[in-house]
């Protein structure tokens, strides 16, 4: 079947198989950041943006986003390397696996909430899953990234 | 310390933030054949038959491989070091099933699809065999797990497979029930603690090829890439000097990948095709047939006088191993050495075990390793004696628990070490204050049926094995004057390249971009064990000081031949190599620029470290929960935690390996929990149903650490990796008592069973 | 795994219906939950062109596009406003931001789960389905209906003045409920539904005094659990939800009555 999509705002064009899933179609192109962390929609780790918003790649067919813009962490490089030096900072990316997904999460909650309270954090977020760090250090960065973004 | 004890980012950090492929399956090639295996839906069967004819037509199916086409010899896929602790008592694919999900035949083909269509279509015919799911059943059963004969432990571990005995043995000092009859207060209880997943966010995966030479090329996820060598070398029968692993950046490991668990599968398909090969766990086989921690039942017997003085402890150890031994054996041990070491001045201590075997999934190495589940239990007693003799708890251990003023005292059931570093006493304090302990225990009701109480446990873990681990370091000085850090032990995002690449650039006075580290690679890197045991900072930490003074010799006889001074003459500043009576001088920069040309000498080190003793991290754990007294809804509230692990390398990691192991630690105790259906299958083999904490189930988490110098030890360091996940089921279940007067015995403690129990105790 | 044969995005919900009406075809919704199973689909049926994910509001009521997310129903001011966050408070704990952002209502209320959080919540309220073939019918009334290959449209939820509460009980913060309860009361009348017994969400209506009182709460309480089964999973016992019912049933109750918008 075939899909034109934007992947990082660039057209990609393919003839694919209907049952395609995303985030094997984004690998397939390159886009190694997306990972998958589990098979039921849980763990958050292969976040991307749809339009802006935070989506499963996991659980999305690629035909489904034909015509549409996706972004993925290699088109974020420069916010990524921002907010990613604040969790460095703080030794809270850890194993680095769900780093990318739960990146993209911080970054679609800075575009979506205005001064958000740690609550309205930890709800925003409460989808992507770390095993390494218990939390709170990812807190600690984002609260130093944010205060850092509202003075800027 | 210019370096050491600073809060210096992680090397690979920023390439692991910006999502570069770095990971196993990011660098294993497009074009490989897809591995997948075909699991037992039966707990206990023997496979009468196999027709893989119509699954071998799909077109891209490699090969399909059944019991007939594995090596018969039988081995362990437990990462220990030989001759190991663990039986050998599995083959690759086996004519007897022993739990739900044992591999029954390996597929492979160059895509999903097929592989999956291919699966489909291989027709087996099982003889049903009755499973033994209870392991508090199964010894002596006439169900055997392990009938084989060729059933073998390489030590004398205790184990009897006829009678489902993966292991056992009995450790006593002094005279046990004659000190319990002298005791005026005895708690008596059995403790419960279940088996659970460590879940590393990557799950098992492996690629695999073969290079140039003809060898077989093993890329994987693992904690333990020596002992992989070995592993595959055993489960293929094919020398070592064949394989050749390479571990990337790993996505976790918590123990999980001190097992072989994927590799088997991938590298006996490119062995029997040649063609490389992948094989990427899915989350639901992580869960099935995993390596998750031990399920434990416990039986303890603690006596004190009247004063809280505790005298006697018993330890009646029963381990689950499932289907088969890995760690079995060795993880029992730290559940009695461990937290009975704890309280070293009692006059008797007895700890028994047995390993038993059952037909559910084999049980592996899990952060604490078995130290885990003997803390719940003894810290259990310990507060439900604070409790009968109406002592605060923290009053209670402050009485009976190592202290600095133990310092230099032999520990009995801690294979007579000497204590050499412990400030467990300024841990407790300082935890107490941190939570303002004596305002708020045990409890406060707050109204609206909630009531917030507060809860405490003290833990301690090893420092690696003594006599055991071994860690060897190679440096070498490149032209300009840097260093590459060649090590052998496993980064799992721990952060061991950097705290390592930190002790070094202190040690050989240079910047920490000075140093570069190359992940490990068995032709290439140097012997480590791996890491595991929380022996990393501390066993290969040495190895790494005493490599840097080596070389550090070479370079000032280096200098003091260029400079034709002898070498008492000179010193190394880590720039230049200067002489003390003259005021000749060469840089580094020169030293190692002319060590790569002609006559001079190539100037590099390698030293192995190894210990006698593991010296004990200690760690006060202190919670404070909200109790709902009409749901039974536990809230985390606040979580201070105060940790002595000697001298802190890296303030930041330590603090994220304290936050990220307590976290653990709550999920295993209020709901992580593997549970069968009567067949022996797993219900909750998901993320959908087997939940591990979010960040909102993770409360407010506090660490402080009060060093101790370890004299060992690197720059003064013990251990971190591990205690982090003792103090969490004990502090908890002891709040859960101070709110509501319920004793929760058996892990995860629910709010069902706290509801209950409020009604059986009111009733 | 599941596989998917041919994939068409529908210009008309004529075309879908009648492509759905095979059994080998699937409408996708989130697909999160078709996602896990191994169905092999004919023909996928995809109807974001037919504009259904809008959530209306006009002077009687909200209609809700099939195609519209729990997401969208999570942050919607006006449905918010009116039901006292209810609508955020009976999804919030639903996995996370970006599921919610896929999962629709449409496929929620049509699958009728028993775990579901919102058909629980919109049981509660004076709502509607409206179906391709069958019209608008009252929830409970497909609720009780066998499922079939109709087309669920939209979700109508009267603006009726109505004051609601929701809460659940989770094991953890996201996992599925043990149980679930929305409470709804208009003058005289209270709707009460439990949900996640583990079945399916069922309502009791009650009449009581326009001030009830202790008594009054506590008996229609007693009523409701007697006439409404539970069952045990590994979740939890029959027992404890019949527990956890009156708790959740009572406070819902009791924040309607003190902090409830339209509370008197």
């Amino acid at each position: 079947m075939q899909v034109k999509l934007w992947i990082n705002n660039k057209e990609f064009s393919d003839d694919i198989s209907p049952d395609t899933i995303l985030l094997d179609y984004l690998r397939s192109k390159g886009f190694l950041s997306v990972k998958r962390g589990c098979n039921t929609s849980n763990c958050g780790l292969c976040t991307v943006l749809l339009e802006g918003k935070p989506i499963l790649s996991c659980s999305t067919l690629a035909v489904r986003v034909s015509g549409l813009h996706i972004t993925t962490i290699e088109g974020l490089e420069k916010e990524a390397e921002e907010f990613g030096g604040f969790l460095a900072d703080e030794g809270a990316e850890q194993c680095g696996f769900c780093s990318p997904g739960f990146i993209m999460s911080v970054l679609a909650m800075k575009n979506e909430l205005k001064n958000p309270t740690e609550d309205e954090i930890k709800k925003y977020l409460e989808g992507n899953l770390c095993r390494c760090s218990g939390y709170m250090g990812q807190l600690r960065s984002i609260k130093k990234y944010l205060d850092v973004k509202r003075e800027a | 310390m210019n370096i050491v004890n600073k809060k210096v980012r992680k090397k690979d950090a920023m390439s692991l933030v910006t999502g570069k492929p770095v990971y196993t399956d990011d660098i294993a090639q497009d074009n490989c054949l897809i591995v997948k295996v075909l699991r037992s839906p039966h707990a206990h069967a023997l496979i009468k038959d196999i027709d893989i004819e119509v699954a071998k037509k799909v077109p891209s199916i490699e090969c399909i491989l059944t019991y007939k086409d594995v090596p018969n010899s039988r081995f362990t896929t437990a990462g220990q070091t030989y001759p190991e602790f663990s039986p050998y008592d599995r083959l690759i694919l086996d004519k007897l099933i022993r739990c739900v999900g044992d591999p029954v035949a390996i597929i492979a083909g160059w895509d999903e699809k097929s592989v999956n269509k291919s699966m489909n279509l291989i027709k087996v015919n099982y003889e049903v065999l009755e499973p033994i799911l209870d392991f508090k059943e199964a010894k002596d059963n006439q169900i055997v797990v392990h009938p084989e004969e060729d059933f073998k432990a390489l030590v004398d571990i205790g184990a009897d497979n006829k009678r489902n005995i993966c292991a056992s043995e009995s450790f006593k000092y002094g005279n046990i029930e004659e000190e319990l009859k002298n005791c005026s207060h005895v708690i008596e209880q059995t403790y419960h603690t279940k088996a659970n997943h460590q879940t590393a966010m990557e799950t098992f995966r492996t690629y695999t090829s073969i290079d140039t030479y003809g060898r077989l090329n093993v890329v994987t996820s693992t904690q333990v890439p020596f002992h992989i060598r070995r592993i595959l070398a055993n489960a293929l029968q094919i020398p070592k000097s064949k394989i050749r692993v390479i571990k990337p950046r790993i996505g976790g490991g918590f123990g999980s990948k001190q097992s072989a668990v994927s590799e088997m599968f991938p590298a006996i398909v490119t062995l029997k095709t040649g063609k490389p090969a992948k094989m990427i766990y899915s989350r639901k086989e992580s869960l099935t047939n995993g390596s998750p921690r031990h399920e434990s039942e416990i039986t303890i017997r603690l006596g004190a006088d009247e004063n809280g003085i505790i005298k006697a402890i018993d330890m009646n150890t029963l381990w689950n191993a499932g289907a088969y031994g890995d760690h079995g054996p060795t993880t029992v041990g730290l559940a009695g050495h461990k937290a009975m070491t704890i309280y070293n001045k009692a006059k008797a201590y007895k700890f028994d075990y047995e390993v038993i075997y059952s037909n559910t999934m084999g049980a592996g190495a899990f952060r604490g390793y078995g130290a885990t589940q003997g803390f719940f239990a003894l810290e259990s007693a310990v507060n439900e004696l604070a409790a009968k003799l109406n002592i605060d708890p923290t009053i209670l251990r402050m009485k009976n628990m190592l202290t600095q003023d133990q310092v230099e005292n032999v520990m009995p059931t801690y294979y007579d070490e000497k204590l050499k570093s412990c400030t467990l006493d300024k841990c407790l304090i300082k935890a107490k204050e941190m939570i303002n302990w004596d305002e708020k225990y045990p409890c406060k009701d707050i109204g609206n049926n909630k009531v917030r109480s507060v809860g405490v446990a003290v833990a301690m873990q090893g420092s690696g094995i003594s006599y055991v681990d071994v860690g060897a370091v190679e440096v070498r000085l490149n032209d300009d004057g840097f260093y590459t850090l060649m090590i052998g032990a496993t980064d799992m995002g721990t952060g061991c390249d950097t705290i390592l690449a930190q002790m070094a650039a202190d040690c050989l006075d240079c910047e920490l971009d000075d140093i570069i580290v190359h992940g490990v690679d068995t032709d290439l890197s140097p012997y480590d064990t791996g890491s595991y045991a929380s022996s990393t900072t501390y066993i290969t930490g040495m190895a790494v000081v005493k490599t840097c003074e080596k070389l550090k010799t070479k370079i000032k006889a280096e200098g003091a031949r260029l400079l034709g001074c002898t070498e008492n003459d000179v010193e190394f500043n880590g720039k230049e190599v200067f002489s003390l009576e003259t005021n000749k001088k060469i840089t580094l920069k020169d030293i190692a620029n002319m060590s790569l040309v002609g006559e001079n000498n190539y100037l590099t080190a390698s030293e192995s470290h190894y210990s006698p003793t593991s010296p004990p991290p200690f760690m006060s754990g202190i919670v404070e929960i909200e109790v709902d007294k009409l749901t039974g809804k536990v809230d985390i509230i606040d979580y201070v935690a105060v940790v002595d692990c000697g001298t802190v390398i890296n303030p930041n990691l330590a603090r994220v390996q304290t936050e990220g192991g307590i976290v653990q630690g709550i999920g295993m105790t209020l709901y992580e929990d593997i549970v069968y259906d009567e067949n022996g299958r797993m219900i909750n083999d998901s993320f959908l149903q087997y939940k591990i904490p979010t960040r909102i189930d993770a409360g407010n988490i506090r660490v402080e650490f009060e060093s101790s110098y370890e004299p060992t030890g690197p720059f003064g360091a013990k251990s971190i990796g591990e205690i982090v996940i003792n103090t969490p089921a004990p502090a908890i279940a002891n709040a859960v008592y101070n709110a509501t007067k319920v004793n929760i015995r058996t892990l995860p403690i629910t709010s069902e069973k706290i509801i209950m129990g409020m009604i059986n105790t009111v009733g | 795994m599941f596989t998917i044969d041919k994939y068409i995005v529908v210009d008309s919900l004529k075309q879908a219906y009648e492509l759905n009406q095979s059994k080998r075809n699937t409408i996708i919704g989130g697909m999160l939950w078709l996602k896990m199973g191994r169905k092999n689909i004919g023909t996928a049926i995809d109807l974001t062109s037919l504009n259904l994910n809008k959530i209306e509001e006009s002077e009687e009521s909200f209609k809700i596009g099939c195609m519209s997310t729990l997401r969208d129903i999570e942050v919607h001011n006006g449905l918010n406003s009116y039901f006292n966050g209810l609508f955020s408070k009976s999804v919030e704990h639903i996995v996370g931001v970006q599921m919610r952002n896929m999962a629709t209502v449409g496929g929620s209320v049509y699958s009728k789960f028993g775990f579901s959080d919102i058909l629980t919540s919109l049981l509660s309220l004076n709502c509607y389905v409206e179906l391709y073939k069958g019209g608008t019918i009252t929830l409970k009334e497909y609720v009780e209906m066998p499922l079939n290959n109709d087309i669920l449209v939209s979700i109508i939820i009267m603006k009726d003045k109505r004051n609601a509460s929701y809460s659940s009980h989770r094991i953890s913060s996201t996992d599925l409920p043990v149980l679930t309860c929305a409470v709804s009361n208009i003058e005289k009348q209270w709707n009460i539904v439990l949900g996640a017994r583990p079945m399916k969400a069922k309502l009791t209506q009650f009449t009581l005094n326009e001030k009830p009182n202790e008594e009054n709460i506590k008996s229609m309480i007693s009523n409701i659990i007697d006439s409404t089964s539970f069952g045990t999973n590994y979740r939890g016992s029959e027992k404890y939800r019949q527990i956890l019912a009156d708790v959740l049933i009572r406070r819902n109750i009791e924040e309607i009555l003190h902090g409830g918008k339209y509370a008197s």
